[in-house]
């Protein structure tokens, strides 16, 4: 299928393994990723906080752009936090006609117009309801086996339900245990899978936020998990660049690898773990993982 | 009539004995509420039940408890509901209720307000305050200001919120979002004479407006769509950009740097963004005392990072910048949004869509697969 595809800024500058492992996974789902790469940053919900009709203006841009490419069925990200910015200002642009048609004016300067109704899924909702999990499954070349992997979703992604489209016929917030399960891995249940990773005020209480890191990563170890899995960079960088100041802040050794959720797929569909950049992370999957015997070993 | 199995989460204080779990079978119709459940349970199995209730209407805001983990208020919630939600969780259809979080348990599902709801509430001066003369007759207001304050003025106090708060579970002095929004109720308020006192002590506050961690387990815990994390938004625009409020917390200054590095560059300049947060937001920012301090404790992650491949230098020195034409556009939107300045709260096009609701034409299921809103959310809180 051919995706209008949205990287986010985080995947493109402090996680860039991220959009690597996204472009080497996609041709193994038959997914082919158009770039939306004139689109703008979708405010982190930063910038509404700053000014609302900026972040939708922005945000309606990155739409009509992504509606603009030809033969794409929808709208793709990689990232939590972009998935929920951008669905919070489709949700005006798309509640309300008259202040659609304002946007829309200023949008009219570059040409571009939003039309209602745009789909955006995140590479996980993708994975599940496009893709499907027996589909998944049957692509796999090296199940996960006896690897213990924990959901982190972000919270972007799981709240507002009513917002998100989660409810119980499309449970969006439990696709990651079922995408580690159809990847062959053992889902590990902790209690910080759909907490906050504290990122977002980590220059404002640096404690306060790297005390929520460091508390479910710690929940994590604590369940036995081997590693973590996210479709958040933005929670990548709290639970894995600013790990090694969790583990001051919590007073405890952690050393939990985080990985990337389209790293995990990776994996499992044969790609190797330096192919995927697992060796660029603060907390380096293979130095925790025994790869021989859990992963790769089945390989053969 | 059907039968319905609650397993209530106990504790006496005066019992010397830890919380335990007690299961108790109830018979009602599927319609009918967990408190009704409860209350059942109280009276032909065991009076010593604690269980605070009034109303039964969802107006009161006594019986907030939380439901297969999720808060909400006892009398809102079907026991039908209750038990689908229970399945759906992969449980045994089991409906579990347990006290509120992140305040201490008095006795079963009673907990103390006073000890954290109350005494926030009571922080944000949650009365009115006008130093002007009484008008001879009444206040005359604009309509509208008055419809903007109503989202906050529906909160019934019921704790839900300050429940399942996240940044309240790692910094129990964070003020919290009922509290907050009820500040809002007042900032809002063009009665009121001190809007730029409140805010300044709340964003003065390090437990304050930017404390907020932004997880929306406030927006999705309020049974009465009150938005608490939307009122701590409004909040903090109106001192940032209204009030020209310099906070200790940078938080200000995060937000300023996060709109001006986007404007420059199409897109986040993370590396840009942490200095400018503490420094003040130009490039000289880094070299700033405070970001020089900051930028000293990330130095072994940064330079890990950047032997790993994990950072790339050029991008790390210089960020990512969309082409020049993208560029142009995205700097006009800011130009024809802000104008030159930053905008002032009458200059700034809010849509609340509490207020507005959605087009009539919206239909009722999921108006497209992305991101559905669908009006109204009672289901939610199952």
């Amino acid at each position: 299928m051919k995706v209008a595809y949205w990287p986010g800024c985080v995947s493109r500058g402090f996680t860039p393994e991220l959009h690597g492992s996204m472009a080497k996974v996609a041709p193994l789902l038959d997914i082919e990723l158009v770039e939306l790469d004139r689109a703008n940053c979708c405010g982190a919900g930063v910038i509404a906080e700053h000014n609302q009709e900026l972040a939708d203006t922005l945000n309606a841009r990155t739409f009509a752009l992504a509606q603009g490419v030809d033969g794409a069925q929808m709208m793709m990200n990689i990232c939590s936090t972009c998935q929920g910015a951008q669905g919070e200002c489709q949700e005006r642009l798309d509640a309300n006609a008259e202040y659609r048609e304002h946007v829309n004016e200023t949008l009219a300067g570059e040409g571009l117009s939003y039309e209602k109704g745009l789909t955006n899924k995140n590479f996980l909702w993708l994975l599940v309801e496009e893709i499907g999990l027996d589909e998944l499954s049957a692509r796999v070349k090296r199940p996960l086996t006896d690897l213990r992997v924990g959901p982190f979703y972000g919270c972007y992604i799981v709240r507002p339900r009513h917002r998100l489209g989660i409810d119980a016929s499309t449970p969006r917030d439990h696709y990651l245990e079922r995408v580690i399960d159809a990847l062959g891995g053992t889902v590990t249940e902790y209690a910080g899978a759909r907490k906050c990773c504290g990122f977002p005020i980590i220059t404002m209480n640096k404690e306060a936020s790297l005390k929520q890191a460091g508390r479910h990563l710690g929940d994590a170890i604590e369940a036995q998990a081997d590693c973590l899995v996210t479709p958040c960079p933005l929670c990548h960088l709290n639970l894995d660049m600013q790990q090694p100041l969790a583990e001051g802040i919590v007073g405890r050794k952690l050393g939990m690898p985080v990985l990337h959720l389209p790293q995990l797929v990776g994996l499992a569909l044969g790609l190797k773990p330096a192919e995927l950049g697992l060796g660029r992370h603060i907390v380096k999957p293979t130095a925790v993982i025994d790869w021989t015997s859990a992963v790769v070993a089945s390989a053969a | 009539m059907a039968e319905f199995t609650l397993r209530l989460r106990r504790f006496d204080p005066e019992s010397g004995e830890g919380a335990y779990w007690e299961q108790h079978t109830v018979q009602l119709e599927e319609h009918h509420s967990v408190l009704e459940g409860i209350l059942q349970a109280k009276a032909h199995t065991d009076g010593s039940i604690g269980i605070r209730c009034s109303c039964r209407a969802a107006i009161c805001g006594s019986c907030g408890v939380r439901i297969n983990g999720e808060p909400g208020l006892a009398c809102n919630t079907h026991l039908d509901h209750a038990r689908e939600a229970s399945i759906q969780a992969g449980s045994d259809g089991v409906i579990v209720v347990e006290p509120m979080g992140n305040m201490p348990v008095i006795k079963d599902l009673i907990v103390d307000m006073d000890a954290v709801h109350w005494k926030k509430i009571r922080r944000v001066t949650p009365w009115l305050i006008n130093r002007q003369p009484v008008p001879e007759r009444e206040y005359i207001v604009e309509r509208e200001s008055m419809v903007d304050v109503t989202q906050t003025m529906a909160c019934i106090q019921c704790g839900a919120c300050v429940s399942d708060c996240l940044s309240m579970e790692v910094d129990p002095g964070f003020i919290g979002p009922a509290a907050l929004a009820k500040a809002y109720r007042f900032v809002g308020d063009p009665r009121d004479d001190q809007h730029f006192e409140r805010l300044n002590d709340l964003a003065d506050d390090p437990l304050g407006i930017y404390d907020c961690t932004h997880c929306f387990k406030c927006v999705q815990a309020c049974p009465k769509e009150v938005n608490p994390m939307g009122q701590i938004m409004r909040l903090r625009r109106l001192a940032g950009s209204d009030h020209d409020i310099e906070d200790p917390n940078n938080g200000r200054r995060h937000e300023q740097a996060f709109t001006t590095l986007v404007r420059g560059y199409g897109l986040l300049h993370e590396a840009e963004l942490l200095p400018r947060s503490y420094g003040g937001d130009s490039w000289f920012g880094k070299f700033h005392p405070a970001a020089g301090k900051e930028l000293l404790a990330s130095l072994p992650v940064v330079l890990k990072g950047l032997i790993r491949g994990k950072v790339n230098p050029k991008t790390a020195a210089f960020g990512h910048k969309l082409p020049k034409p993208a560029l142009d556009a995205v700097r006009a939107i800011f130009d024809r949004v802000e104008g030159k300045g930053h905008s002032t709260r009458a200059e700034r096009h809010e849509l609340n869509l509490y207020v507005t609701g959605y087009d009539e034409d919206e239909p009722d299921g999921h108006a497209h697969e992305g991101a559905a809103p669908t009006p109204g959310r009672q289901g939610d809180q199952q």
